[in-house]
């Protein structure tokens, strides 16, 4: 298989998981832990197909996986927000409670063929060397998304709302001072990132995996999501990065599998998620203490050199991610 | 702006804090509210700047009243409050915390509010880089991000809550200066302090407050003893010093290096007997604190040796050093010091756990009790810490430490207490000094610093310098700070 047609692939894999990641980013960013994110793929997943076959619009399908996604967030807004009930236990069980609806409801759908979005081609460009397999013959999903990372960057970065949002997830005290209703924008964003997570458990049935089934296979997605945003900084753009690594990752694991069918396939099927991990060590070694003796060690061009790396690597979460904002 | 606040009320749960205070201020002045730990004065403040609602009172400008429903709403009427702890976002860059909220405009053109930022800040002579993080700033110049921010609102009457508390004398300086422009071009600014010098220098007006209530108001012809009077009901007597005999060595420092991300401290040698104190001082960041934590063992030093007692303590882990009897109280004070949402009787159970898997809830609250009294702090043993006023809070925190330990570490022990509290601290310790406890501590007040300890250690950008307190004046250890003696 030549290269590019090879990461064509894996970007034709990666909507679900870019929204996913993306939604769960855009919540967080406002300081919000939307931990069902597993369950909320898997049920969009099932609704969008569901939604799709019956109204045989792909475009319901969609809109039915937003709609469901949002719902769910909602729910957790509701509880941790106005009940002031933990954000982490909500999501657990949310994440239990949707996984359940997805497999009790879908049941009379599984295996059934249905609509799907089909691949788009860019005319002109998609005959261009080298880039034009990997990024103009596509599905339209693959441009959506990827246009997605970009437009949350550019909202995140370059507008007043977007630094608003940052300031609700840091520090929610002063973004009331300077004129912020916390809760309502906290409710916004939770609802939005919800709604992007239901378009990526949507792409999943109606694109990379079209139809239902129990299991359905994208089991497990949703934490790996939760990791990439955290790998990610809560910056689209790195995020976006993390989830094209796992991606590949797992086209990689795919390729092995081909070239050594002894070994058993759940090995390399389970292998992105250990590597995945990894990685994540990776962000967060910088602030152990130990790290620092061991660098202390080292010649001094080669402790520079690492000190930068892992300090470019470090992230930190938003400073009151997770924390319930009560006015005096 | 004139500002009148008539009749303030404002109860929390027993205690009144604000027990109908009226007050007027003229525009374009510089008014002054002094008041000793817990008078009410930051409650006052919160009123008049939207953060919290008075029980009952008015609030008037330029004669009108006025009703708040948030801070964000008096900063559109013109009225801004700087908090003791800058409201801000330490993560985000500088230009980033002056635009979030306003203008009202979508796309953000930093380019051009960089130049308005810029304009702004060398008005009043500060030096702001817009794109560094907020958190690599110190508070000096978080504080002149906020007033910047707050005068790009266009507010008229600015309310600084004790300001001074953690800054430089420079960057004091440079704020003093720049309320006074500011009055010159009409502002009306509020100071609050129990800092009398500063208010006696700055202010051409003061209101004293003490438990909630007006007790005085003077122009700042008043005689300071007068003041005095105003705050506590009584005139303190300043104590000295006396001689101290000094004991064994307590802690010695050998050819010690230590270093984080940013900071070198390379080959410092100290040594500090029984009974002596040895002041820290120097900008902040400049080495200090790192030497402090590693002498209560939270930092292992790079190289070098510490002793204590005589026992090679390097590299053991903290708690080998907490059994050594080394007593070490943080500056973060709700951070690392004090838990905000527990009371101070389960303070107490926390720091004296027994052998017991128990908690004897009696015992603690007992002790809590006689703590409070000891240590005159305004709570009860069931009143959350989070909710005490910050010099209580600090009066806490002193408590909680060993009752005899060999070697105290302090960070700012006196940071944000009024004259009385401060002395009392300071007896407290001396009286422990006289049983044998050497003390090391960092403070960014010069005074504190010369008048309580017996040698200086002067920090600048890691390295260090010792001074004996013995006939130096106030502006050798300021230049030395400033990095004089450093090449
Ligand atoms: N949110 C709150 N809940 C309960 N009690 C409070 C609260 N805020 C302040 N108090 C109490 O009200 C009183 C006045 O506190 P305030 O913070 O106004 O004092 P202060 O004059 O600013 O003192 P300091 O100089 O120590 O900062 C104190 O006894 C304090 O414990
Ligand atoms: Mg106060």
């Amino acid at each position: 298989m030549d290269l590019p047609i090879l990461i064509g692939s894996i970007l034709a894999a990666s909507p679900p998981i870019l929204f996913a990641v993306l939604g769960e980013t855009i919540t967080e960013k406002a300081g919000v832990i939307n931990l069902s994110l597993d369950g909320s793929l898997l049920l969009t997943a099932m609704v969008g197909f569901v939604v799709a076959l019956h109204m045989d619009s792909v475009i319901a399908g969609f809109l039915a996986g937003m709609v469901v996604g949002s719902l769910i967030a909602f729910i957790l807004a509701f509880v941790s927000m106005t009940l002031y009930q933990p954000q982490v236990a909500t999501g657990f069980v949310l994440t239990l409670l949707c996984r359940d609806l997805a497999y009790v409801f879908g049941k009379a759908y599984a295996h059934i063929p249905g609509p799907q979005v089909s691949h788009a081609a860019i005319p002109g460009f998609s005959d261009l060397p080298l880039i034009g397999p990997i990024l103009f013959d596509q599905n339209p999903l693959v441009y959506l998304s990827l246009m997605a990372v970009i437009l949350v960057w550019f909202f995140f970065f370059k507008t007043q709302p977007g630094l608003l949002l940052q300031g609700l997830g840091e520090r929610p005290a002063a973004a009331y001072v300077r004129g912020v209703d916390v809760t309502a924008m906290r409710y916004l964003y939770t609802l939005i990132g919800g709604a992007i997570v239901g378009l990526g458990g949507a792409s999943f049935s109606l694109m990379v995996k079209p139809g239902w089934a129990r299991p359905y296979g994208i089991e497990g997605t949703g934490w790996i999501a939760l990791a990439i945003v955290i790998f990610g900084g809560w910056h689209p753009i790195r995020a976006a990065v993390g989830a094209l690594l796992f991606n590949a990752l797992q086209t990689a694991a795919n390729l092995l599998q081909s070239v050594m069918p002894d070994v058993p396939t759940q090995l390399f099927s389970t292998l992105p998620f250990p590597v995945m991990i990894l990685t994540l060590l990776l962000v967060t070694i910088g602030n152990a203490d130990w790290t620092k003796r061991v660098l202390n060690r080292l010649p001094e061009g080669m402790r520079r050199f690492l000190i930068r790396t892992l300090k470019a690597l470090q992230t930190s979460p938003p400073a009151s991610l997770g924390t319930i904002f009560k006015k005096e | 702006m004139k500002v009148e606040l008539k009749d303030i009320h404002k109860r929390f749960g027993p205690i009144q804090a604000n027990d109908g205070i009226t007050l007027s201020i003229e525009p374009g002045t510089l008014h002054g509210l002094l008041g000793e730990n817990g008078a009410g004065k930051s409650t006052l403040m919160k009123v008049l700047s939207g953060f919290l609602s008075p029980d009952r009172g008015e609030i008037r400008l330029d004669n009108k009243t006025i009703r708040f429903d948030s801070p964000a709403e008096a900063v559109a009427l013109g009225v801004g409050m700087l908090h003791q702890d800058p409201l801000d976002f330490p993560a985000l860059r500088v230009i980033d915390n002056f635009l979030l909220g306003s203008p009202r405009e979508f796309l953000l053109d930093r380019k051009y509010h960089q130049t308005r930022l810029a304009e702004l800040a060398n008005r009043f002579g500060f030096r702001l880089d817009p794109e560094a993080r907020v958190s690599e700033l110190s508070i000096g110049e978080r504080q002149q991000l906020e007033i910047v921010r707050l005068l790009a609102l266009g507010v008229n009457v600015l309310i600084l809550d004790e300001p001074t508390t953690a800054i430089s004398t420079q960057q004091r300086e440079s704020l003093f200066r720049a309320l006074s422009q500011l009055t010159e071009e009409g502002k009306t600014v509020i100071f609050v302090s129990h800092k009398l010098d500063e208010v006696k220098s700055l202010c051409s007006k003061v209101t004293v407050l003490a438990h909630g209530r007006v007790t005085g108001e003077a122009a700042m012809d008043c005689p300071t003893k007068e003041l005095v009077k105003m705050m506590f009901g009584q005139v303190l007597t300043v104590g000295k010093r006396c001689e101290v005999r000094l004991g064994e060595p307590i802690l010695e420092l050998q050819n010690l290096s230590l270093s984080d991300w940013r900071l070198e401290v390379k080959d410092l040698s100290l040594k500090v007997q029984a009974g002596e104190v040895v002041g820290l001082a120097g900008l902040e960041g400049s080495g200090q604190q790192l030497v402090l934590r590693a002498c209560a063992g939270l930092l292992r030093p790079s190289a070098g040796r510490i002793w204590i007692a005589h026992r090679d303590m390097t590299g053991r882990p903290y708690q080998d050093f907490i059994e050594a009897s080394i007593g070490y109280m943080p500056a973060a004070r709700l951070e690392e010091g004090l838990i905000a949402g527990m009371t101070l009787a389960e303070h107490i159970a926390l720091t004296e756990r027994g052998p017991s898997l128990f908690i004897d809830w009696t015992m603690a609250v007992e002790r809590a009790s006689q703590r409070i009294r000891e240590f005159n702090i305004k709570g009860q043993p069931t009143t959350f810490v989070g909710n005490l006023s910050g010099g209580n809070q600090q009066r806490t925190l002193l408590s909680l430490l060993p009752s005899q330990p060999k070697l105290l570490l302090m960070e700012h022990p006196t940071r944000g207490l009024d004259m009385e509290s401060m002395e009392y601290i300071w007896r407290l310790l001396q009286a422990l000094t006289q049983q044998g406890t050497a003390i090391l501590f960092i403070s960014s007040d010069p005074e504190e610093l010369l008048e309580r300890s017996d040698r200086i250690a002067i920090f600048f950008g890691g390295k260090v310098r010792m001074m004996d307190t013995c006939g130096a004046s106030l502006f050798d250890l300021g230049e030395s700070i400033g990095g004089k003696g450093f090449e």
